[in-house]
């Protein structure tokens, strides 16, 4: 049995006192839970922020959309705000996990964890994002450092994260079809002056693949990266899919986010 | 009154499914009970050095800790083959010991080694990280073709080989192919799989001291089986000190009859510890520990002339038997696959060799099909080469070699009694809109998409086992069934039965069928089963028999209660036994036209004495009562067919295979309860599909299972599947009263073989081994997109 304890924290403030060099953030627990479950991760605290009421909500302005960090991801699909303000955000949040998984976890929770097949990480990059958390504001280009790794520091607590609105985008991932998380994932965002092409899947970690960007942002069709030959020295490799064909994904996923914006 | 079979009956057994209100092994607890956790080997071959239970015995709440040194001081014997085959040179199979726990040597990844009983769930876990096993790593062989090169697993038995097994004749095979205008060949690998059936496997061990009995609630298929297995050869208890219970049961698949590790030490260990112990599989363990299925390498060759006759056929095939020979183990590779491995077609030479090897993986044994889908594969990827190669039309060729009358005596071993091939392949193209198939394919190509169209056309050998059947063929055991029909006083029926229900609505399909016979309402018709004290001995429910072999022995023994209803009603009414007619629940006296209803009948048997009346209702030589038992060993197989077509359309960009289109088209014979069989024929789609293009069990080099989880096996989800289409023939099977024949595993056996044919027909005839998963696509686009390039 793995003993820990649970605290349930009433706001950031004490959620940040409580923590320490040995304890979690619990939001949806969609990966925590699981990873203790296996022995891959022990914790002596919990600390609980789900109760914690202003990490939740959306909220539109002209020219963002800020999500609670303790939004669920049922929450971000379903909202009537999202769906108009940027409509891949919304379907982006549907294809995640199954209903089981979009009914618990959190959009705060799958950034923090930083997984580097998750479909979040990609929305934040290609829709140059702002995390918010209990101390600081921080770039999204600078939030994801590598693999489950993060800018954060320990009891540093994602509050919000706030989406710049693009003038048109689209998210087109390639499931692994075992568990549906992406085996690649594209992210393209058409911004004033600037595009996004933001993968999750294909790497360590999350990144903006410049070289398509580059090409976008000159000709945003996607005949201007159709056939492409993207170098997959540094791509991920496993049974389910070989460098090759990942840095073939990426391409195609790419070419088909363009067709959909 | 209205027939009842063939009719949608809707589920008796759905209001407690729905209302949760099952009652499932892992629902049970008995007072005073335990928990067990098994601690399972990591490595896949291994020496135990040292196995160290001090400490473990030492953490909180544990009762006890038993390893493989208690079981065998205690003589308890190992989980065992079923089935004897012999090899080609007449020497008996070899099968080493599988000790319930293992005491020298662990086989895989998951071979348990002790077991820890404690007070609490959480506290038999703890403790049991606490067992301390020193092992000696092994090298281990995991490759099923090259298992016969690798160390020598179990001492003695050399190769890995388990027997080298052949039906059929090499040297008419071989006129055969000397007389051919063209030799097709094929090299096939038949994809492990993991049966996973909802319900992970349980159970719970009850023992009463005063008494001396064992009750053991399992996850099981066949309780009356695994208790007779237990007792004979397991040792645990003599059979009527041995009660076996299996609930209701969350899906089987075949993985499910075998009489498993934990079913013997938990009911051994009851009565050491004198209590009750509960163990309830993790789905990692479900994983690692169920048997799996199929895992075939093969080649084949077939012999035809050159307007496409078939003249022969060879099959040569490795089957991996796992770390051990478990209950169908042997039998799945052998007579359940090789009989059937000529497919639906007139071919006067054939034979079927069979090399069967242990590798340290998993046991393999029946999973839905057993045999039989192995056996459909190759020569249906063989007849579709044959129809490339030889530019003869896919339906044109089967046709062609289809038997042109019925009974049909196969070369080498069945006589089909019934059926229509050409029927249900007419029936299949026009379901499927065959002929339009071009312009779909042109319309895909419009987008840039490849599509591609297969067929399948099978037959599988059902209602295992007429014991006269299987004994001709040189094994021992035949695999009859039981029934026993019960009337109340008040007219109600109880049936019992030897099959076993885990999904396959027995409840619903079995009360059909005695409500027709016995012309009582199917409200008042119970059927009970999965229990060794209610009812006779049963062989259970696998091998689509349930209906072929245990719906006929409800229905002979419903025939022996109107019997006796007629000979009573005619004494009754004061008329000759010939005289009375029974319908629709009415025994007529056909000449005064009085009746008595079956009700009456009953009351009578039961109460046969009137007041004040001198003579009873009963004849002379009449017991009273009314109940009656059959036990039915049918004459032959029942031989489902059909044909089924699939169309797929491939993304060449990412490798993505769209299933579009899937119509099966069968003969099941009478159907029962068309609702039900549309359920059986979908979840067999469903699971074929899923071999096809998505389930692929896969062990490393060193014997780790790399798909443990739902994160990396496939199961197939609703949205990987369009509508099915699914249509029927029907001939009666001539072998049994009901002219049924069985429908549980026609769409496990037909769906791989149809949709791979369809994968490799838009794929311009490349191969691709199953599951065509979209790198392996992906790669065939590439190098079709660089051939056709140098064509032009």
């Amino acid at each position: 049995m793995k003993y820990f304890n649970y605290h349930s924290a009433k706001d950031s403030k004490e959620a940040s006192k409580l923590a320490s060099s040995s304890s979690a953030f619990l939001a949806g627990g969609m990966t925590t839970i699981p990873s203790m479950k296996l022995g891959l991760a022990t914790y002596k605290d919990l600390i609980d922020i789900k109760n914690i009421k202003k990490l939740s909500g959306i909220k539109v302005s002209g020219k963002s959309v800020t999500i609670g960090a303790a939004t669920k991801h049922v929450e971000v699909s379903n909202s009537k705000d999202v769906k108009k303000a940027i409509p891949s955000l919304s379907s982006l949040a549907e294809g995640i996990g199954d209903p089981q998984v979009r009914n618990r976890g959190t959009i705060g929770g799958s950034i923090a964890n930083n997984d580097p097949s998750a479909d979040y990480p990609s929305a934040c990059i290609a829709l140059n994002a702002t995390i918010h958390t209990n101390e600081r504001k921080i770039e999204a280009a600078k939030f994801f450092k590598g693999m489950f790794e993060t800018a954060l520091k320990k009891g540093e607590l994602i509050e919000a994260i706030e989406f710049q609105i693009p003038e048109k985008s689209s998210y087109q991932k390639h499931p692994n079809p075992a568990s549906r998380y992406a085996i690649v994932g594209v992210y393209v965002a058409k911004h004033k002056g600037d595009v996004n092409v933001a993968v999750t899947g294909a790497k360590s970690c999350v990144y903006n693949d410049k070289e398509m960007s580059k090409a976008l942002l000159g000709n945003f069709s996607s005949s201007s990266i159709d056939g492409m030959d993207l170098d997959s020295s540094e791509m991920n490799s496993d049974m389910h899919a070989s460098a090759d064909f990942r840095a073939s994904l990426v391409v195609t996923q790419a070419k088909k986010a363009v067709d959909a914006c | 009154m209205a027939s009842l079979v063939g009719s949608r009956v809707e589920r008796k057994e759905d209001k407690r499914f729905l209302t949760g209100k099952g009652r499932y092994t892992a629902d049970i607890n008995l007072a005073n009970q335990t928990y067990a956790i098994f601690v399972r080997s990591p490595h896949a071959r291994a020496s135990i050095k040292k196995l160290n239970i001090d400490k473990a015995l030492k953490s909180s709440g544990v009762v006890s800790i038993l390893t493989g040194k208690e079981i065998a001081d205690d003589k308890i014997g190992g989980l065992i083959a079923g089935w004897a085959i012999r090899s080609e040179d007449g020497t008996e199979m070899k099968c080493p010991g599988n000790p319930p726990l293992a005491k020298d040597n662990v086989n895989f990844v998951g071979d348990p080694v002790a077991v820890v009983i404690a007070e609490s769930l959480a506290e038999a876990k703890e403790a049991a990280e606490k067992v301390e096993v020193d092992y000696k790593v092994l090298k281990a062989v995991t490759s099923t073709a090259d298992a016969m090169n690798g160390d020598t697993i179990h001492e003695g038995i050399d190769k890995n080989l388990c027997f080298d097994w052949l039906l059929g004749d090499r040297q008419k095979v071989k006129e055969a192919f000397d007389k051919a205008d063209k030799v097709i060949s094929i090299d096939i690998i038949n994809n492990r799989l993991i049966p996973n059936a909802m319900e992970p496997r349980a159970c719970v061990a009850d023992y009463n001291a005063a008494s001396e009995e064992i009750t053991l609630y399992t996850t099981s298929q066949n309780p009356h089986l695994s208790r007779l297995i237990m007792s004979a050869f397991g040792n645990v208890a003599p059979e009527h000190k041995l009660r076996v219970v299996a609930p209701d049961v969350g899906g089987g698949f075949g993985s499910k009859i075998n009489v498993y590790n934990e079913d013997i030490v938990c009911s051994w260990a009851a009565k050491k510890i004198n209590r009750a112990i509960k163990w309830v599989a993790e789905r990692s363990e479900s994983f690692l520990t169920d048997i799996h299925g199929r895992d075939h390498v093969t080649h084949a060759e077939l012999a035809v002339t050159k307007d496409g006759k078939f003249l022969g056929f060879k099959n040569e095939t490795i089957a991996n038997l796992g770390a051990y020979a478990r209950v169908f183990g042997t039998v799945t590779p052998t007579y359940l696959f090789g009989p059937c491995a000529t497919g639906v077609y007139e071919i006067p030479a054939a034979y079927t060799n069979v090399k069967a090897v242990y590798t340290n993986t998993a046991p393999v044994d029946a999973y839905r099909g057993a045999g039989r889908p192995e056996a459909t594969y190759t020569i249906e990827r063989l007849v579709e080469k044959a129809s490339m190669e030889l530019g003869i039309d896919k339906t044109e060729l089967r046709i062609k070699n289809f038997p042109t009358a019925f009974p049909f005596k196969q070369t080498l071993v069945h006589t089909v009694d019934s059926g229509d091939y050409v029927a249900g392949m007419e029936k299949a193209k026009q379901m499927a809109d065959y002929k339009g198939f071009e312009a779909r394919r042109k319309e895909s190509e419009a987008k840039g998409k490849l599509r591609g169209i297969g067929v399948t056309s099978y037959f599988e050998a059902c209602g295992i086992a007429p014991s006269a059947a299987v004994m001709s063929l040189g094994c021992g055991v035949g695999l009859w069934e039981s029934a026993e029909v019960r009337f109340n006083p008040t007219g109600q029926v109880t049936v019992y039965t030897g099959s076993h229900s885990h999904g396959q609505s027995h409840q619903t399909t079995f009360a059909q069928i005695a409500a027709d016979e016995l012309g009582v309402p199917i409200e008042n018709i119970d059927i009970v089963h999965g229990d060794t004290d209610k009812g006779t001995f049963g062989m259970g429910t696998y091998g689509s028999r349930s209906l072929a072999v245990g719906g006929i022995a409800i229905v002979n023994a419903c025939k022996k209660i109107v019997e006796k209803g007629k000979r009573v009603t005619a004494k009754m009414l004061e008329a000759n036994p010939e005289d009375v007619e029974f319908k629709d629940g009415e025994f007529i006296v056909s000449k005064s036209n009085k009746k008595k209803t079956i009700g009456e009948v009953a009351f009578a048997c039961y109460l046969p004495g009137v007041r004040d009346e001198m003579k009873s209702p009963l004849p002379e030589g009449d017991e009273p009562g009314l109940k009656e038992t059959s036990f039915y060993d049918p004459s032959n197989f029942s031989f489902p067919a059909g044909t089924h077509i699939a169309e797929v359309e491939i993304d060449p960009e990412t490798g993505h295979v769209k299933l579009e289109k899937y119509t099966a088209c069968d003969d099941f014979g009478r159907i029962i309860n068309p609702m039900v069989v549309e359920g059986q024929v979908h979840g067999g789609l469903a699971q074929g599909i899923g071999q096809a293009l998505y389930e692929n069990a896969e062990y490393d080099e060193t014997g780790q299972l790399m798909t443990g989880s739902y994160m990396d096996y496939t199961m197939p989800r609703a949205d990987n599947f369009p509508e099915f289409n699914i249509g029927y023939t029907c001939t009666h099977a001539t072998t049994n009263p009901l002219g049924v024949k069985g429908c549980g595993e026609a769409g496990a056996i037909a769906a791989p073989p149809t949709v791979m044919n369809a994968v490799i027909d838009a794929l311009g005839g490349q191969e691709v081994t199953m599951p065509a998963t979209a790198e392996k696509v992906w790669k065939a686009c590439k190098n079709l997109k660089k051939s056709n390039a140098k064509a032009a």
